[in-house]
Order: structure tokens, then sequence, then C-alpha cells
């Protein structure tokens, strides 16, 4: 085995070693949940993990692959997740199948993620820097307040749907007949939506995604995307088609995190677009940046660690949230010092070549 | 008439988000990052005025001081204490900092001043009636267009005329050229920061004066809409965020009272994205093509 993996590429390595660390980490974490060994909280917070593994590293194909500052990853979110619950409750009598309504209900949710990502991202990736970050930004709320302003039902006829612009129009405007069941509820949002993600699907999602992400940096594709963020005048000299590339990654990204979405909406039987607000994003841009821009694994852990962190200092109640702002600023603080990168680069000396491209 | 009481309550509103506005592009244009922790300040602002008239019984004008001064004492620590380390960090960096920072001032202001909503009384109360009573502006509205005026021409006249002024937009232009020319570049940028966030604390009253309520999160929507106008107008532009600010205002105003209340904010955003396609260096921004 040692001799094989020494003729294998250091950045193959890496990858085998997310995926295997993240089957074990599942297989860990479905004995112990199996067990009953794990807190209620715990075991509450399985699928949004794996909900925010998924987002953190899509939205790392963005930041940290493409390089380019996105604010509105949580809009995808939003659209996958609703899409994604008018799916699986509008099947529920057609598929009675749980699993495979899940599975449809995120293909459904990252179907409508990545058209919504071609819609932004044809006009937007032509801006550059902080600029193209005000307009994800901005894309993020208009997608908040688009879906606040849904109202949908279902009957037998098929799907109604009501655009409540101006605020006048209720679900009686949907026109349902007696069988028919109001899905969206405008600014009440998603409400007695029936739970049926589960963490296996988490889980399979998270494998999923790690496996389009991958393979798509190790590929021709994401060299050219890479090239882009390292240089793009001089991709751009050497025949590199900087829209198709920007937006393969961008279109990547937002699918994956509509699929994540979706699997969030159907984990809660009430959920308001609200949710995905800007501070959503900014979350989830956390991860990314504490786990390593570029760093798969990184975001993994970075997800992990920092949604149960807030739950972890649940004991010292009001100060948790105060706690996990000092906590992020002195994280980032140590980690950009100079002193404390030499010391890192002392101890782990191997690492410090993979950090670029792993 | 109607139109005419939109249009000016969108000035009064533009006017507050340009003064905001102005403290987002300054920091921008200098330290090349975005204060997320801006909006916050703001809000800092707003309580510190507030209780220096409710539990001290101080007059306005002497609460709008003082809230001044301990958002400008504000502003300069966390200047030191958060960005100033992070002066060679990516940007990305900064920005993840600027946000711990927000987190931390809104969830401070939540244990000290509570969550729930407070009342706030305009510094100034009352208003004109013109045209038989038909068109009413409150002085507060007055007064922030008139304040919004004053500061625009302060701030040209220093960024202009005075040496500090002069060593801001040079290390704007290029930090390390300021710096061989004897500028101090540290310095220059926390004067920078005290600047703003004594406009973030002015704008804290005019806000909450017009706003009449007061909480932890009231900071965070102005300050991500007053962040858009700085980028409409061009950021680092003095001119153009008044101008931005300004658009932005009246078009959020109308919109709410013409197309949609529910959407208003997604068509204050259409216009800046639509704007940014057009001129991608926002309305007098200027377009720096990329060096080979």
């Amino acid at each position: 085995m040692k001799l094989k993996s020494r003729k294998l590429k250091k950045t193959t390595v890496i990858d085998f070693a997310t995926y295997i660390g993240v089957v074990l980490a599942f297989i860990i974490m479905n004995t112990l949940k199996n067990q009953g060994m794990l807190t209620r909280s715990l075991t509450g917070q399985l699928i949004p993990i794996c909900c925010y593994i998924v987002m953190a590293v899509s939205l790392n194909l963005t930041v940290g692959i493409l390089g380019e500052l996105s604010l509105g990853h949580a809009g995808f979110m939003s659209v996958g997740a609703f899409s994604g619950v008018v799916a699986a409750m509008s099947l529920q009598t057609v598929i009675p199948s749980e699993p495979l309504r899940l599975a449809i209900a995120l293909v459904v949710g990252a179907i409508f993620a990545a058209i919504a990502g071609t819609l932004v991202g044809i006009p937007v990736l032509r801006l550059r820097g902080d600029y193209l970050a005000i307009v994800t930004l901005a894309f993020g709320e208009i997608i908040k307040e688009l879906i606040n302003c849904l109202i949908i039902g279902v009957d037998e006829t098929g799907l109604h749907i009501v655009f409540n612009a101006t605020g006048t129009k209720s679900v009686n405007d949907l026109g349902l007949s007696e069988a028919g069941r109001v899905l969206i509820k405008g600014a009440q949002g998603a409400t007695g939506t029936q739970t049926i993600a589960s963490f296996t699907a988490g889980f399979i999602l998270i494998m999923i995604s790690l496996v389009v992400i991958l393979n798509l940096v190790r590929s021709r594709s994401g060299r050219a995307i890479m090239a882009l963020r390292d240089n793009r005048i001089a991709a751009e000299s050497v025949g590199i088609n900087v829209t198709k590339y920007k937006l393969m990654a961008f279109v990547t990204s937002a699918a994956l995190a509509g699929a994540a979405g979706a699997l969030y909406g159907l984990n809660f039987s009430n959920l308001v677009a609200t949710k995905f607000d800007f501070n959503t994003s900014i979350l989830v841009l956390v991860f990314v940046v504490l786990g390593g821009l570029g760093n798969i694994w990184g975001s993994i852990i970075a997800a992990t660690v920092l949604t149960i962190l807030p739950e972890a200092l649940r004991g010292f109640d009001d100060y948790r949230m105060l706690i996990y702002a000092i906590v992020l600023i002195l994280v980032m603080l140590a980690t950009n010092n100079p002193q404390m990168k030499t010391l890192f680069a002392k101890l782990i000396p191997v690492r410090r070549g993979e950090k670029v491209n792993g | 008439m109607e139109f005419l009481s939109y249009l000016i309550s969108g000035i009064s509103l533009g006017s507050v988000y340009a003064i905001i506005a102005l403290g987002y592009t300054m920091v921008y244009g200098i330290a090349k990052m975005l204060n997320f922790a801006h909006g916050d300040v703001i809000m800092v602002g707003g309580y510190i005025s507030l209780l220096s008239m409710t539990s001290l019984g101080l007059p306005w004008w002497l609460a709008v001081i003082l809230a001044m001064v301990v958002c400008t004492v504000l502003g300069v620590v966390i200047e030191g204490l958060a960005y100033k380390p992070l002066r060679a960090a990516p940007s990305l960096a900064v920005l993840i900092t600027a946000i711990g920072v927000s987190y931390f001032l809104q969830n401070a202001a939540l244990l000290l001043w509570g969550a729930s909503p407070k009342a706030y009384t305009p510094i100034i109360a009352g208003s004109v009636k013109l045209f038989e009573g038909q068109l009413s502006i409150s002085y507060v509205s007055m007064l922030t267009v008139f304040m919004c005026i004053v500061i625009m021409i302060a701030l040209t006249l220093f960024t202009g005329k005075t040496r500090m002024g002069k060593a801001m937009r040079a290390c704007s232009e290029d930090k390390s050229a300021a710096q061989l020319m004897g500028i101090n570049v540290n310095r220059t940028i926390s004067m920078t920061f005290a600047i703003g966030s004594a406009l973030a604390a002015i704008a804290g009253v005019l806000l909450c004066s017009s706003y009449t309520s007061l909480m932890p999160t009231t900071g965070s929507m102005p300050g991500i809409k007053a962040f858009t106008a700085a980028v409409f107008g061009g950021i680092g532009s003095i001119p153009g965020a008044l101008l931005g600010g300004v658009l932005l205002g009246i078009i959020e105003s109308l919109a709410k009272a013409y197309i949609s209340t529910q959407l208003a904010n997604s068509i204050v955003f259409a216009v800046l994205i639509i704007t940014l396609l057009v001129r991608p260096a926002g309305l007098l921004g200027k377009y720096v093509p990329e060096k080979v």
C-alpha cells in the first residue's frame, strides 16, 4: 500500500484522504447516532452540518478556486430549498418512496439554483473584485425578497403560483380545489413540510459534491479556472475562454448550493426565506476563509466545527455569539500573523507546498 | 403633491445613506477594505445619543457631540486592534475580521441594551407645512439634508486643502510611494477611521430620528444600503457617495410608494446591478484599466 501511494500524485493522495475521512466520519457518527450516544442537539444538527459542508465546499469553488468573492451564496441555497420543498411536497402522492422523492427534490433544487446561477453569472462575471462582491450581495437580497412574495399551492390540476408583489394577495387567490394544499405562504415561508431529509442523504450529497468539485479542480477545466484566478490576463492571452470557465465554476457552485438548500429545506417543517439572508452567506464565507481558500477538506472541517461551536457555547448563554465573534477575530489575527505563519511553517514543513493547490 | 412628499422623504433618506456612504468610501479609498462594521458603529452612535439624552438628560447637541466622540474613539480602537495587524494580510482576511467586529458590536449592544427596540425621540420635533398643509416637511429631514451638504463641503475642503487631506489622497493612490514621501501611512489610516466613525455617529442620530426606533441590528441594513450607494456612485469618490446615496434614497422611496413595498429593496439592488453593468466603476468612479 505504501509503495503504491508513493507513485500517486500528492494531490490524489489528499483527495482520497478527504474521501476516506468523510466516509469514516459518517460511519462513526452514524454508529454513535444509532447507539443513542449523541446528545439531542447534536443529532438535530447532523443534517444542517451536512448542508453547510456542501455550501462551504461549493463556495470554495467560487472564492478559493475561481478567486471571485461571492456574498450571495445563500441566495442559491434559498432557490434550491424552496424549489426542492415544492417538488417534494407536490410529488407526495405520486411517489410514495421517501428517498426517491428526496433525490428528486435535490436534483430539482440543483437545477433551479443552476438556472439562477446562470442568470446571475452571465452579466455579473464581467465585473471584478469588490464590484462583483456587491452585485452578488444584491442578487442574494433580491432572491430573498422575491421568494418572500411567492405563494404556491398544489392540487390535482397541478401547481398554482401567485406572485404577491403588492402585498394584497393571499392564499385564497390561489384558487385551490378542496384537496389542494398550500406549500409556500409568502413571507411565512414553507409551512407543514414533511421532513424527509436524512443523514445518509446528507452524506451522499457531500460525497457527490466532493467528487464533482475535486474532479473539476484536477481536470483541464479546473486548471483553466485556477489560471484565471492567478492571472486573468495571462490566462486570456493563452486562449482560455474567460466567460466559459468562470461560468462553469460559478454555475457548478450554485447547483451544489441548491442541492444543499433542498436538503436543508426538507429537514425543517417550517422555513422562511429570511433564513437565507446576507448573514447566512457570510457564515458560509467564514467557513471557507477559516478552512483555507481552495482547501476543500479545510472547508469541511471549518463548517463542522463552526456549526457545532455556537451550540457548544450554549453554556455561556447570552455571551456565546460575543465569544464566537471574538474567536473569529482572534483566529483571523493569529493565522495572518507573520510570526505565527513562520512557526506553522516550521512545525509542518511538508504542508506548505500543498496549500497552494490542495 | 404626493409625489413631491415622497421625493422629499427620499432625498432625506438618501442624505442619511450618503453620510454613511462617505464613511465607507473614505475607508475603502484609503485602506482598500470593506468595513462591514461601519453599520454597527452607526447603531452605537444611536444608542450613545439616546442614552445621553434620556439617562443623562443632556441637550441634543451635546448628545450628538458625545456620540461622535465615543464613535470616533471606538473607530480608532477597532482599527488599531483588529485591522492594523492585518495590513499585509489578504483582503478576504480583513473582510472576515470586519464581519467579526460587526458581530461583536451587535452582540455587545444586545447584552448592554437588550434586544427590544427602544423608542427614539427625534432630536428636533415638528414640521413645516406648505401649500395649505398638503405638503409637510419635518425638521428632521431638513436638518438631515442640511447636515449632508455641510459634511460634504467640509470633507471636500478637508481632502483638498489640508495637509492631512492631501496625505489621505496620496495614500489612496499609492501607499508605498506616500510612505517614501514621508507620510505616516498608519496615522493617516487611523485618521480616516476616526472621521468615518464620527460621520457614522451623526448618521446614527439622523437615522434614528427619522425611524424613531433603535435596536442592536438597526445599523446593518442601512449599512449594506450605504455600501451599495458608495459602489453605485463609484467607490472611493466623495461626490460619488453623495450622488449614489441620494439617488438610492429617492429610488427606494418612490419604489415603495408606487411599485411595491415588499420589493423596494430589490428594485434598489436591481438598479445598482444595471448601473454597474453599464458603468463597471459606478457613476462617478474612475475606471482604471489593468496594466499588463
